[in-house]
């Protein structure tokens, strides 16, 4: 399917200053780092949650614990696909159970990632709590779930679709709206 | 990427890119077995049947742990308490498990061939846990996942195999697989025990450990059935420990960091020294423990991304 790109919504700044208030926003919610581990959700998650990490750490000066998970066997469509996901290793190095746990990935959409990501999460331990951290929430829930801390909400068609590039994974940092071409 | 057919049936007509990925896809799969909880959800609903003609507990426990790890439902058929021995035929046999709703066969016999009969026969899909002579395309694919988790590649590899190359069937599906990946392999064993025109495997032939041995980075010891010394096939078991079997003067001869694999079950001290299968270059416990991983990674990969008939097409 081709693709144009109708807007940009964020650029590096955008998503730097974005990054920045939802550390702050983590770390009042939670009273500082007390029990505090990030999980990224691979693959875009993963970047954004050691950026938050670093922010934290610039704040307080305690590096959190920060794991990453890959969804793809919790996935709800796998018999549906044409093709392999490509399977990543799931690394959380350190016990969740009892921890408040913040959740991160880009975009939240139906909430079908997000399903299965806390599934994921359950398999590895008990949590105190779980919160999620998304970059963009561009609405269209499937699910009755919701994020705790946005960098922005969007509001989208379902035609569309938003792009994330981050500067570890394409090397520049945007968020796009693009669209098919008709 | 994906797994482009309904059965795996050895690595002779798996492509390089499929075994990859099959290594790749093995990776992840291996951290869950770390976990606490060692279950994912992944084919729920989905049945595997285990149907061995002959005796088996590691392949056969290994398969159907890989299977309920991945949320699967198994059974299990054991052809001495089965029908089989009131005279169903293999296919009539097969027929019967595939209408109870099972989507996956994985299938050991005798007779070389009888998987790839089976998978014409059934619209299950089928795998191969061993066939005569001929191919044990999963066990390979673990003793492959050690070797590139222990040396990280393939390619400029030297790899021995050695002991009773002529029934090995772990021996021919290791030398497809890796001959593929870019190792360089060699068959060491008496000339009673290796099959005429090896060779035309891409394979170099020895028949001297000293020569066989030497400079290589992993030997994959065979288990050497003992049944064969009565056929007249080597003089005495304690001369075939003596001229082939593993032990620390011979692990000299290979380069010092070099990777011992044996499929097992060992007969301790026959093929394998004691101070050799419980060394610092063996891993043959690590490659049981692979082999769940692989058994995951194969199963996920054939039952996930899409139906048998869009794959057919």
């Amino acid at each position: 399917m081709p693709l144009q790109e109708k807007a940009q919504i964020m650029d590096a700044e955008g998503i730097r200053r974005a990054l920045t208030r939802i550390s702050h926003e983590i770390l009042e919610k939670n009273k500082g780092t007390q029990d505090l581990v990030l999980i990224g959700i691979r693959r875009r998650g993963v970047p954004l949650a050691q950026r938050i990490a670093a922010k934290i750490k610039e704040i307080e000066g305690t590096a959190v614990p920060l794991g990453m998970l890959d969804i793809t066997l919790y996935r709800d469509d796998l018999s549906k696909l044409g093709y392999h996901p490509v399977l990543r290793k799931t690394e959380v190095p350190f016990s969740i159970t009892d921890k408040k746990v913040v959740l991160v990935d880009d975009v939240l959409y139906t909430g079908r990632t997000v399903r299965a990501a806390l599934d994921a999460l359950m398999d590895l331990g008990r949590p105190q709590l779980i919160q999620l951290a998304v970059l963009v929430d561009r609405g269209h829930r499937e699910l009755p779930i919701r994020a705790d801390f946005v960098g922005k909400n969007v509001p989208t068609s379902r035609r569309e679709i938003i792009s994330v590039y981050l500067q570890e994974v394409d090397r520049i940092d945007k968020v796009v709206i693009d669209e098919p071409i008709v | 990427m994906k797994l482009k057919r309904k059965d795996v049936l050895g690595l002779q007509d798996l492509s390089a890119e499929e075994i990859n990925l099959i290594l790749d896809t093995a990776e992840p799969m291996k951290e869950i077995l770390a976990r606490e909880i060692k279950k994912v959800p992944t084919l729920r609903g989905r049945s595997v049947i285990t149907l061995f003609y002959e005796p088996s507990t590691r392949t056969r426990t290994s398969f159907e742990l890989a299977a309920k790890y991945l949320s699967a439902d198994t059974a299990s058929i054991s052809v001495a308490a089965s029908s089989v021995q009131k005279g169903e035929s293999l296919r009539d046999t097969a027929k019967t498990i595939e209408v109870m709703g099972a989507d996956v066969i994985i299938i050991r016999h005798s007779v070389s061939g009888a998987p790839h009969f089976l998978a014409r026969t059934v619209n299950a899909r089928v795998i191969n846990a061993g066939d005569g002579a001929h191919e044990h395309p999963t066990q390979a694919l673990l003793d492959m996942f050690t070797i590139k988790e222990k040396k990280g590649r393939f390619a400029g590899l030297k790899v021995a195999i050695l002991g009773d190359i002529t029934h090995s069937r772990v021996a021919r599906s290791n030398i497809w697989g890796l001959t593929k990946l870019g190792a360089e392999v060699r068959v060491v064993g008496p000339p009673t025990l290796m099959p005429p025109f090896i060779q035309d495997l891409g394979v170099k032939v020895f028949y001297r450990c000293e020569e066989g041995l030497e400079d290589v980075d992993v030997i994959n010891v065979l288990r050497i059935q003992l049944e064969r010394q009565q056929k007249g096939l080597f003089p005495s078991i304690r001369e075939y420990t003596r001229l082939f079997g593993l032990d620390e003067k011979k692990l000299r001869y290979a380069k010092p960091d070099v990777l011992v694999l044996h499929p097992g079950p060992v007969n301790r001290g026959i093929e394998i020294s004691p101070e050799v299968q419980d060394g610092p270059h063996a891993a043959i416990n690590e490659q049981v423990t692979n082999g769940v991983a692989v058994r995951m990674a194969l199963l996920y990969l054939l039952m996930s991304g899409g139906e048998v008939n869009e794959i057919a097409s």
